[in-house]
C-alpha cells in the first residue's frame, strides 16, 4: 500500500522591533547573557507589561500579507507552564481570540498552483536560552520577551518538497516585509512540523508526530524525508504508531524519539490580566493593508507581463525584495525592448560573482545604471565578447569602475575592423594549413577552430562574427 | 501632643511655619515605635533599621517636606527588602521603585527600610498568615488587626506612623481600617499604578492610604494616583486635587443603603452603629434611599476563584531561579521547584494557589473561572444601575468588629466571609473607603464604608470629610 | 463536589508545590468545604452574559518602540540563589 504524508508546519518568527514585546530592552542578537534584560523580561515581582506598537503593526502586517482575517478584538492570554527559560513561568501568548485567522499562500507543484491554509497568525514572547552544562543548567534572558509571531498551516502539505518550497515562499514573503531577519541560525526563524501518513486517497488522517530541532530549511525536509520513510516502513510492518515529539539528529541524519511526556499538558491558558484587550479598527487594517509593498508572487507576474520575462527568470529575480528592486532597475533602464538579455546577465555571471563572494547585490558596488552600461555594450553595440564582458563585471566588482572605464583602460574594445585584423587572418591560416584544407574538404568544423585560433591571437578582442566572415571570404577566395 | 500622633496635615502645616524639622518626627515616631512595637508588632525586620532615607531625588514641589510613610512588604522599594511577609521572597531587594515609591520620593516623603507586617502575599484578612508573626490590634492586644494590610493599619493606629500604604484586592485596606479605627481607601481600579507592587489578583488589586483622617487620605492620594505609562491597567484620566474635595456638606447629597449588606450575619452593634452614623447624614443633609444589589451573595464565590486563579499564575513567578529562597535539599529541577515552593509557601498561599490552579484546570475552566468572570458582570451592571441614580452608597466595611487571634485560622471559610462586604468594590473597579463610625461595648471600632462611581474618589471625600467633621470617632487613641 | 487527594496531587504537581501526607488530606477537605460554598455560582443564570476579565473599558494600550536602558548586570544577578559568570544556574534540565 501506499501512503501518504499529511504535514503541517508551525513556524516561529522573531520580529524585528527595536524593543521587546513588553519592555524597553533591546532585541539585538549576541551580546553578553543577561544584559539585556529588566524587571518586567526577567518576571521581577511586581513588573508590568506594555505592548510594543511596532510589533502590533508588524504582526497586521504579516497577517494581511498571508492573506488572513485579522479580528477586530484580540487579547493576550497566558500560558501556564513551569521552565526555567520562562522567567514567569508563564508565556503571554494568545489563546482563543487570536490576531488573525484562515489565511494562505499558493506554493507551485509540478508548475501547478497549490494553496497551502494558515490556521492563524498570533503573538506571543520568546523565552530565554538555556545552556547545559555537566550538572548545571545556565539561563540567559536576553532573547526572553522578544516579540514571536506564531504562523500555523494546516496539514494541507502533502511532501518534504512541499513543506520545503512552503517555507521558501514563507520567507520570501516575511523578508519583502522587512518584519524580520527570518535567519534561522540566529534562531529568528524556527519551524516545527506535524507529519502522519495515511493511505493514498484515505480521509482520516493517521497517528502524528511532532518533529522540532530543525536549524535549517533544508534540515526540515530532511526530517520529512526520513520521517516518511520511517512511519511507512513501520506501518507495511503492521506495526502501530506512536504520538510522540521527535528531535532531528543533525549529524546522524535521522530522528529520535522524545521521552513521552506524562500525558497532555494543561497550561490553564486565561486572559492577562495585566493587559488589556486590542479592538483592530478597518481604517488601521486598511491602512496597514495600502501600505503592503508589492510581494514576490505579485512582483514575479508584473515582470513576465511587463518585462516579457519567463516564469523561470521571474521567480529567480524576484526570490529576495533586494535583487528584485535591483533587477527592475536594469530591466526598466535597459534601453532595449527585449529584456531577455539583461535578465541572463543578472541570473548568470552577476549572481555567479555575489554567490561566490557571499554578497549580496547592494554590498557588490555595481550600480544598476554600471550595469546596464555593461550589457549594452556586449548585446547591443558589441564592443566587447561576453566572454570579455564576464571578466569587465569581475573587475567592476572588485573596482567599482565602469566598464567603459575598464575597457579604456585596459583596451578591452573588441575589434570590428577587418583591415585591422588582416595580419592575424592571414598568420592564422598560414599556420594551420590542416585545417584550411579540411573546411575546403566541407568540414564546417575547421572554420571554428580557425575562429578560435584568430581569438587567441587578439586575446579575446576580435568580434569573432567579423572573424568569421574574413576567414570564409579569405577560404572561398584562395 | 506628640508629634508622631499628629496627622500629616496637621505636620505639614507646622513644618510650614518653621517651628518644626523632619528629623524630630522621625525622632518621635522611633521612640513610639521602640515602646509600643514589641506589643503591636506592626512592622518587620525592625532590627534592620530605624533609619530614614531622606528623599535623595530633589523635588519640585517639597510638598511632603520629609514627613515618613510606612510601606507594606508588597511595594517595592529599591534596595529595601520587600519579601510579601513570605519565606519564599526571603532576603528579595527589588532592582527597582514600584512607581507610588517614585512618586512618594518626588513629592518629599521620607522611606524606611522597616516595611509593615501583612499576610503572605496579601492572602488573609487578619495578619496572621505572615511568615514572621501576626501583628496585634492597638485597641486589643488579644485581637486580630485586620488585614492583609494589618501592620499598616496598626502602625498607624498606634501612632508608630504618620500614615501608610496598603494594597486591597478584596478588602485589605479597608478591612483593617475599621478593625484598627483609621481611614483607608481602595481607590478606582486604574487610579494608582500597580507598577511595583507585587501581584495578588491582577484584576483587582489597588495601592492606596491607611491614614488618620480623611484629609489625610485625600492628600496622600494626590501624590500616589495618575496615569503610569508602565501599567497598561493605569487609567489614563486626570487626576482632580482631592484636598478640594474636603467640604463640610452633605445637604442634598444622594445615598443608597443596599438592603442586601444588612442581614444575618451582621453583628448587631455594627448594625447600631451604621444607623446612626446613617441618621448623623440625614441630620445633616443627606438623602437615604434603600437599594438592592441583587447579586451581593455571589461576590465573595465569584472573588475565591477569580483572585486565587490570577494569583496561581502571579506566583508562579516564584521557583527561586531569578530570586528568592532555593530548597537546599532538592534533586533535580522539578524537584527544586516543588521542594522550594514547599517550604517557601505557608497554608494560606498553599491553599489558595491550589484552588486557584484548579480552577483554570483542564475541564474546571468553564465551571468556574468562566462562570465567575460572567458573575462579575452582573455583580459590575448591579452597581452601574444603582449608582446611576445615586451619590454614593453607604455600608458596614466588615460584619463583625475585630476578631480575636486564632479564632478563624482554622476555619479558612468563616475568614473568607469576614471580606463580604469589601470584595464587591473590587470587583466592580469602584472607589470605596472606611472610616471610623463608633466603638462595641468591648471598645473596638467599627467601620463604615462609602462607595461611589468609578474615578469619583471626590464624592467619597467629600461625604467622609463632611461626616468625620461631626464626630468624634477618628480622634479617638488607643491606649497602649 | 468531592475531591479527592488525587486531584490534589494532581493540582499540586502542576503548581510544583510539594505537600506532605498531612497536608494534602486537610487541603482535600477545605478545598471541598470551599468549593461546595462556591458552588453557590451554579444557580446563577449565565446565560448570554459576556465574562469581565478586564474591569475598566480600555483597549490598544501600546507604548512606542524606544529602547530603554536595561538594568546592571550587578542588579539582574544580586538576588540569585546561583549564579555562575553571567548566568543563572539551574539544576540540570534533562531533555
Amino acid at each position: 500500500m501506499e501512503y501518504e504524508p499529511v504535514i503541517g508546519l508551525e513556524v516561529h518568527l522573531h520580529l524585528k522591533t527595536k524593543t521587546k514585546a513588553f519592555c524597553g530592552c533591546s532585541t539585538e542578537f549576541g551580546n553578553t547573557p543577561n544584559t539585556q534584560v529588566c524587571p518586567v523580561c526577567l518576571g521581577f515581582p511586581g513588573s508590568l507589561p506594555v505592548f510594543n506598537k511596532t510589533a502590533l503593526d508588524y504582526a497586521i502586517k504579516v497577517a494581511l500579507a498571508l492573506h488572513c482575517q485579522v479580528e477586530e478584538y484580540t487579547r493576550f492570554d497566558r500560558k501556564n507552564y513551569f521552565y526555567p527559560d520562562l522567567p514567569k513561568n508563564y508565556q503571554i501568548s494568545q489563546y482563543d481570540l487570536p490576531l488573525s485567522k484562515n489565511g494562505y499562500v499558493d506554493i507551485s507543484v509540478e508548475n501547478n498552483p497549490k494553496r497551502i491554509g494558515i490556521i492563524r497568525v498570533h503573538i506571543e514572547e520568546d523565552a530565554g536560552k538555556l545552556i547545559h552544562e555537566k550538572d548545571l543548567s545556565l539561563v540567559d534572558f536576553n532573547r526572553s520577551g522578544i516579540p514571536l509571531l506564531e504562523i500555523v498551516s494546516y496539514p494541507d502539505i502533502n511532501s518534504a518538497q512541499e513543506a520545503y518550497d512552503y517555507l521558501t515562499l514563507l520567507k520570501s514573503i516575511l523578508e519583502y516585509l522587512e518584519v524580520s531577519d527570518c535567519d534561522m541560525e540566529k534562531g529568528s526563524l524556527r519551524c516545527d512540523a506535524n507529519i502522519s501518513l495515511r493511505p493514498q486517497g484515505a480521509k482520516e488522517l493517521g497517528i502524528k508526530t511532532e518533529l522540532k530541532n530543525m536549524n535549517s530549511f533544508k534540515a526540515v525536509k530532511d526530517a520529512l524525508v526520513y520521517e516518511v520513510e520511517r512511519q511507512s516502513a513501520l506501518l507495511k510492518e503492521g506495526q502501530a504508531l506512536v504520538q510522540e515529539t521527535r528531535l532531528w539528529d543533525e549529524k546522524g541524519q535521522q530522528t529520535i524519539s522524545m521521552r513521552t511526556k506524562e500525558g497532555a499538558q494543561d497550561y490553564r491558558y486565561f486572559p492577562d490580566p495585566d493587559l488589556p484587550p486590542f479592538i483592530i479598527s478597518q481604517e488601521k487594517i486598511e491602512e496597514i493593508q495600502r501600505a503592503l509593498p508589492e510581494l514576490p508572487q505579485e512582483k514575479a507576474q508584473r515582470f513576465m507581463k511587463t518585462y516579457g520575462l519567463t516564469q523561470y527568470d521571474a521567480k529567480i529575480l524576484v526570490s529576495s525584495k533586494n535583487n528584485a528592486d535591483y533587477a527592475e532597475d536594469c530591466l526598466r533602464g535597459f534601453s532595449d525592448k527585449d529584456k531577455k538579455s539583461v535578465a541572463n546577465w543578472l541570473i548568470g555571471p552577476l549572481a555567479a560573482i555575489t554567490s561566490a563572494s557571499n554578497l549580496n547585490i547592494s554590498e557588490l558596488q555595481v550600480p544598476a545604471k554600471n550595469f546596464i552600461e555593461l550589457v549594452e555594450l556586449v548585446e547591443k553595440k558589441q564592443v566587447i565578447s561576453s566572454l570579455t564582458g564576464k571578466s569587465v563585471l569581475q573587475e567592476m566588482a572588485k573596482t567599482k569602475k565602469t566598464a567603459s572605464q575598464i575597457i579604456e583602460e585596459k583596451n578591452l574594445a573588441q575589434i570590428s575592423d577587418p583591415q585591422s585584423l588582416e595580419k592575424e587572418i592571414r598568420d592564422v591560416i598560414k599556420e594551420n594549413a590542416k585545417s584550411v584544407d579540411d573546411f575546403k574538404a566541407g568540414k564546417a568544423n575547421a572554420l571554428m577552430f580557425l575562429v578560435g585560433q584568430a581569438m587567441k591571437k587578439t586575446k579575446g578582442r576580435a568580434n569573432p562574427k567579423v572573424v568569421q566572415e574574413l576567414l570564409k571570404r579569405r577560404l572561398s577566395d584562395a | 501632643m506628640k508629634l508622631n500622633a499628629l496627622t500629616a496635615g496637621e505636620l505639614l502645616e507646622r513644618l510650614d511655619k518653621k517651628d518644626l524639622s523632619p528629623s524630630e518626627i522621625i525622632s518621635s515616631l522611633n521612640r513610639q515605635i521602640q515602646e509600643t512595637d514589641s506589643k503591636v508588632k506592626a512592622y518587620v525586620r525592625l532590627s534592620d533599621s530605624l533609619e530614614h532615607q531622606t528623599p535623595s531625588i530633589k523635588h519640585q514641589a517639597p510638598t511632603l517636606e520629609g514627613i515618613p510613610i510606612s510601606i507594606k512588604d508588597n511595594i517595592c522599594t529599591e534596595g529595601y527588602n520587600t519579601e510579601c511577609c513570605s519565606r519564599i521572597l526571603a532576603g528579595f531587594k527589588p532592582p527597582y521603585d514600584a512607581t507610588v515609591i517614585k512618586k512618594l520620593k518626588e513629592a518629599g516623603a521620607s522611606i524606611s527600610e522597616k516595611k509593615t507586617n501583612m499576610d503572605e502575599f496579601a492572602f488573609g484578612s487578619s495578619t496572621e498568615n505572615s511568615c514572621f508573626y501576626p501583628t496585634h490590634n492597638p485597641w486589643n492586644l488579644e485581637c486580630v488587626p485586620g488585614g492583609s494590610s494589618g501592620g499598616s493599619a496598626a502602625s498607624v493606629a498606634s501612632d508608630e506612623a504618620i500614615w501608610a500604604l496598603g494594597s486591597d484586592t478584596g478588602g485589605s485596606i479597608r478591612q483593617p481600617a475599621s478593625f484598627c479605627g483609621v481611614v483607608g481607601l481602595k481607590p478606582t481600579y486604574g487610579r494608582v499604578s500597580r507598577y511595583g507592587l507585587i501581584a495578588f489578583a491582577s484584576s483587582l488589586d489597588q495601592i492606596g492610604p491607611l491614614t488618620k483622617d480623611t484629609r489625610d487620605a485625600a492628600l496622600l492620594t494626590n501624590i500616589i494616583s495618575g496615569y503610569d505609562p508602565c501599567d497598561s491597567t493605569s487609567a489614563d484620566i486626570k487626576v482632580p486635587d482631592f484636598t478640594q474635595a474636603l467640604v463640610n456638606d452633605v445637604k442634598g447629597i444622594k445615598i443608597g443603603i443596599p438592603k442586601e449588606y444588612f442581614i444575618e450575619g451582621l453583628d448587631s452593634e455594627i448594625k447600631v452603629a451604621l444607623e446612626e452614623a446613617i441618621n448623623k447624614l440625614k441630620e445633616l443633609g443627606a438623602v437615604f434611599k434603600e437599594v438592592s444589589l441583587p447579586n451581593t451573595k455571589y461576590a465573595v464565590p465569584v472573588y475565591y476563584i477569580i483572585a486565587t486563579a490570577e494569583a496561581s499564575s502571579n506566583l508562579a513567578r516564584f521557583d527561586a531561579v531569578q530570586y528568592g529562597c532555593r530548597s537546599t535539599i532538592a534533586n533535580g529541577l522539578i524537584d527544586m521547584y516543588k521542594k522550594s515552593r514547599g517550604e517557601g509557601f505557608g497554608p494560606e498561599a498553599k491553599r489558595r494557589i491550589l484552588l486557584g490552579t484548579f480552577a483554570l484546570s483542564h475541564g474546571y475552566y468553564d465551571a468556574y473561572y468562566l462562570r465567575s468572570l460572567k458573575v462579575r458582570t452582573l455583580i459590575k451592571e448591579d452597581f452601574d444601575q444603582v449608582l446611576k441614580d445615586l451619590d454614593c452608597i453607604i455600608t458596614p466595611t466588615s460584619p463583625t468588629a475585630a476578631f480575636k487571634i486564632g479564632e478563624k485560622v482554622e476555619d479558612p471559610l468563616k475568614m473568607y466571609l469576614s471580606d463580604i462586604y469589601t470584595i464587591s468594590a473590587n470587583l466592580a473597579g469602584i472607589p470605596a473607603i472606611s472610616l471610623p463610625c463608633g466603638f462595641t461595648r468591648d471598645n473596638l471600632p467599627v467601620g463604615l464604608q462609602i462607595l461611589a462611581k468609578p474615578f469619583d474618589e471626590e464624592m467619597i471625600f467629600r461625604v467622609a470629610y463632611t461626616y468625620e467633621q461631626n464626630t468624634p470617632w477618628h480622634k479617638m487613641k488607643p491606649k497602649l | 463536589m468531592e475531591i479527592k487527594k488525587e486531584t490534589v496531587e494532581y493540582v499540586a504537581n502542576l503548581a510544583r508545590i510539594e505537600l506532605n501526607q498531612k497536608e494534602l488530606e486537610k487541603l482535600s477537605g477545605q478545598l471541598e468545604d470551599i468549593l461546595d460554598f462556591i458552588d453557590a455560582l451554579k444557580k446563577v443564570d449565565i446565560k448570554d452574559i459576556p465574562p469581565t476579565s478586564h474591569i475598566l473599558p480600555m483597549n490598544n494600550v501600546l507604548r512606542e518602540d524606544t529602547p530603554r536602558p536595561s538594568l546592571s548586570h550587578q542588579a539582574v544577578l544580586k538576588n540569585a540563589p546561583c549564579a555562575k559568570g553571567n548566568f543563572f544556574g539551574v539544576p540540570k534540565v534533562i531533555e
